[in-house]
């Protein structure tokens, strides 16, 4: 035996799959304390949709308070006399909707689908590994997050309910109990994220593990597939990120129990330091819930369209200073806080560099699309729509990030609309685009084609319904988080705007029943899935649907970048990226030497 | 419904500055959306799949990289650099309210904003001071300066006419400044989540002319408060009325407490 230390990772302490061998882990092994990646994604699959459909219907009683201000839910007495007496929606249960509404969006089904499921789907079988470098990790991940969620699910059945700040719960309201009226409530929201937090750390820090080291002999840094470079940038900003947030957690813990005063201004605290804090966190998060849904629309993107991502290395270098940039535009969530004026004129200007980068990405997208072979298959209808959508939500942020503009608009349905073209418009529809492609892969069947396009129309046009007009609202000067605007003379005439945008909410709703069917009906009765449903070129999809405990035989080895479609002279419009060149080979720049 | 992307009319001197930089980003972005939707549609049908015909294989072109990085860099360089001014203009009042704005100190605490008047002796912290709860009134033509401040949470002063929105944060006093161009009645607003009653937290804004002002300020400081509690919907709500007769509705002292289930008291 040597005594060298084996580095993570490395080729000799990985257990690859065994063909022929029987896998004779027990039931709880495979399936619910499972180290294995693909399964413990399955499990982050399972856990936020079912947080996303939590946070639907949240929104669909925001919208049922606003199109019809005051009217009683049918059946809605079931929320309880504290909540909804009679069916009819108190503004502090209002409150609580908007401020749970936004956290389990994001905390618990965008950040999770997109860092959790894809993350877990996609590093290890992208790099050609057998599994992630600490697959024990992985598994407390995961089993971490549950408590978490079931914490905020809880705070809703204390007294005084759940918390009511506002998902970015701004002290001193959210610090001090006698103010907001919830107790336990915002505490139980507090140590749920910090419960959280500690999840997502052990997550990336294994995604950075084992992209950095387990990559199989030839997959250079510049040959990942994109989705594992967004991943890779999007792990480091989790690392960095969460312990900001964390940190400020504890301080409005402590704030709230143990009598200190880090944000009430009364004994000599700062109110606005909560805001600088949760911000640093906050917006290096927004690109944490964007930079690998923009990943995955590169892949299915290039996929459909038959053709090599377009500028490859500059759609790398766009993720890596929008990562590096989302660190010094934090302050332009804080134009109007009170925060110097002098701060966010410098603020401005980074943010409005911010927006470069991401013309950079959308118009690669399109020069991708230039002169394609264009299939539109269900992932790459969601994964056109992220880019149309994204165009939007890009836009409309350059109003905000304008700080005069800001100073209408801010707190306004504007920035509703805006938050929702980008997290919905842009993130939730890659999310779907990666759902439709990958389904087969890890559970060995395909999801109904004719109902996922019925799902993608339905769920395009009642998106664009919902949330465009929220533009106009905003532009009319209505702000956000109002229970009533109708309360206000001047918004009083927008109520048939409102209902307009509640009755289009609630048909969006609905048309997820179809995704929901789609995806349960699949499961059991799908079509059998084939290894490589789409024609694609890395590396899962020359393993089985799904691809066995241990994913590869045996180490593989990478000859190309992952986007080698249409290449001239070659006999298929794909060449998968483990192929080895034929014997006296095709002449294309993309062959090189294989180091080992 | 309304579908348009016009901002309503602006009444203070540095909203229609405030709006221009707002129409310039609108044409800049609408042009932008146009161009780049029509093209990803034109794409989409021009490049669809049909049999025998293979997609062209290319990775890129630097040339392309680079005018769309430039390009989109000097735009927003432009937007960011023309909305300096006016955002310091805006926001600076110890730099650009004028020597004789009027002073005013907006005090919000949940849910309620509290005006202290200087009086007809225009100074603040002396006898002939006066508080009005919910209710702001201004002369027209003259910049208004505004101590704002917050007795409990973080409130958002928001007058969207005006284009003016300020947090008013605990702990800290903000100066605000703005000048009102035109006579009339506004909303006041509360921006920022501030509690179960942030809904209703809104006042009235009324901008006199010169005279109306004066003899509205010297009824004010000659009458003893009428304490008469009248619901918030209402006060202040007749601009003529409010300035012409000392009986008129004033929101007073617990009138902005609407006698409501959602009430202040919990616990």
């Amino acid at each position: 035996m040597s005594t060298m230390p084996v580095e993570v990772g490395h080729p000799s302490v990985q257990h690859w799959a065994e063909p022929g061998h029987a896998d004779d882990r027990s039931f709880i092994r495979k399936y619910v304390f499972s180290t294995d990646h693909k399964v413990i994604g399955c499990q982050f699959l399972i856990l936020s949709l079912t947080f996303l459909l939590v946070g639907g219907l949240l929104a669909m009683l925001i919208r049922w308070q606003l199109g019809w201000p005051g009217l009683a839910i049918p059946g809605g007495s079931i929320l309880g006399e504290a909540k909804a007496p009679g069916g009819i929606i108190l503004p502090e249960f209002y409150n609580s909707l908007v401020t749970m509404h936004g956290t389990f969006m994001i905390f618990f089904a965008i950040m999770p689908l997109l860092v959790g499921v894809f993350g877990n789907w996609l590093i290890p079988l992208h790099v050609g590994a057998a599994d992630m470098a600490f697959p024990r990790l992985n598994m407390a991940s995961f089993w971490t997050a549950v408590p978490a969620g079931l914490i905020m699910l809880a705070s809703f059945f204390v007294t005084g309910g759940a918390s009511s700040a506002g998902w970015t719960a701004y002290a001193p309201l959210s610090a001090s109990p006698e103010l907001s009226g919830v107790y336990m409530g915002q505490k139980l929201w507090c140590i749920s994220l910090i419960v959280l937090g500690f999840s997502s750390l052990m997550g990336a820090v294994n995604y950075i593990t084992t992209i950095v080291n387990m990559r199989a002999p030839g997959m250079k840094w510049m040959r990942l597939p994109l989705p594992i470079w967004a991943l890779f940038i999007t792990a480091i900003l989790v690392l960095l990120a969460i312990p900001v947030l964390t940190g400020a957690l504890i301080l409005l813990l402590f704030d709230q129990t143990i009598g200190t005063s880090f944000f009430l201004p009364a004994d000599g605290g700062q109110p606005l330091m909560w805001q600088h804090l949760f911000w640093y966190f906050g917006h290096p998060e927004v690109y944490i819930l964007i930079l690998p849904a923009m990943g995955i629309t590169s892949e299915v993107l290039s996929n459909g369209a038959r053709k090599p991502i377009f500028g490859y290395k500059f759609m790398v270098y766009a993720l890596v200073s929008i990562a590096f940039l989302g660190w010094i535009v934090w302050g332009h969530h804080m134009f109007q806080s009170g925060m110097n004026p002098f701060l966010g004129a410098t603020f401005m200007t980074s943010t409005m560099i911010i927006a470069v980068p991401s013309a950079i990405k959308v118009f690669n997208w399109l020069g991708t699309l230039w002169r394609g072979d264009i299939h539109f298959h269900t992932p790459m209808l969601n994964a056109l729509a992220f880019v149309a959508m994204f165009v939007i939500g890009g836009l409309s942020g350059v109003f905000m990030a304008s700080t005069p503009v800001d100073i209408y608009i801010h707190d306004t349905y504007f920035i509703v609309a805006h938050i929702h073209y980008v997290l919905f418009g842009g993130s939730l529809f890659a999310i779907f685009a990666g759902i439709y492609f990958w389904f087969p892969k890890f559970f060995g069947r395909m999801l109904n084609p004719t109902l996922g396009k019925i799902h993608f129309v339905l769920t395009f046009v009642f998106y664009n319904l919902v949330f465009f007009p929220m533009h106009n609202l905003g532009l009319n000067g209505m702000m956000r988080r109002l229970y009533d605007p109708n309360q206000y003379e001047f918004l009083a005439p927008h109520q048939p705007m409102n209902t307009f945008i509640s009755v289009s909410a609630l048909l969006l709703g609905t048309a997820q029943l179809i995704f929901m069917f789609n995806f349960l009906w699949s499961l059991r009765a799908g079509k059998k899935a084939p290894p490589n449903p789409w024609n694609a070129n890395s590396l899962e999809w020359s393993l089985p649907s799904p691809p066995p405990h241990g994913n590869f035989p045996a180490m593989p080895t990478v000859y190309r970048g992952p986007y080698e479609y249409s290449v001239p002279g070659h006999h298929r419009d794909y060449w998968p990226q483990d192929e080895p060149p034929a014997e006296g080979g095709h002449r294309t720049a993309e062959r090189e030497e294989v180091h080992a | 419904m309304d579908w348009g992307w016009l901002l309503p009319e602006p009444v203070s001197a540095f909203g229609s500055e405030i709006d221009s930089i707002y129409y310039l980003i609108l044409v800049i972005t609408a042009v932008i959306f146009v161009l780049v939707e029509v093209a990803l549609v034109v794409f989409l049908v021009k490049f669809r799949h049909k049999e025998g015909r293979r997609a062209e294989y290319s990775h890129g072109n630097t040339k392309l990289e680079a005018i769309w990085t430039v390009v989109p860099f000097i735009l927003v360089m432009v937007i960011a650099w023309m909305s300096m001014d006016v955002w310091l203009e805006a926001k600076v009042a110890d730099g650009h309210a004028p020597g004789d704005a009027l002073p005013l100190r907006v005090a919000a605490k949940q849910f309620e904003w509290n005006v202290t008047y200087p009086g007809p002796d225009e100074k603040l912290d002396t006898a002939d001071d006066f508080v009005k709860r919910n209710q702001l009134h201004v002369p027209v033509g003259r910049a208004v300066r505004i101590d704002l401040s917050s007795d409990d949470v973080i409130h958002s002063f928001f007058l969207p006419d005006f284009r003016v929105k300020q947090d008013a944060v605990p702990g800290m006093v903000i100066p605000v400044w703005f000048e009102p161009t035109t006579a009339g009645e506004y909303a006041l607003g509360c921006a920022e989540l501030c509690g179960l009653g942030h809904y209703r937290m809104r006042g009235s804004m009324t901008v006199h002319e010169t005279a109306a002002f004066d003899s509205w300020v010297a009824e004010e400081t000659s009458e003893p408060a009428v304490e008469t509690p009248t619901p918030a919907d209402t006060a202040g709500a007749e601009l003529e009325a409010a300035s012409a007769s000392p009986s008129a509705p004033e929101d007073h002292d617990h009138s902005s407490r609407q006698p409501d289930s959602e009430g202040e008291e919990q616990a």
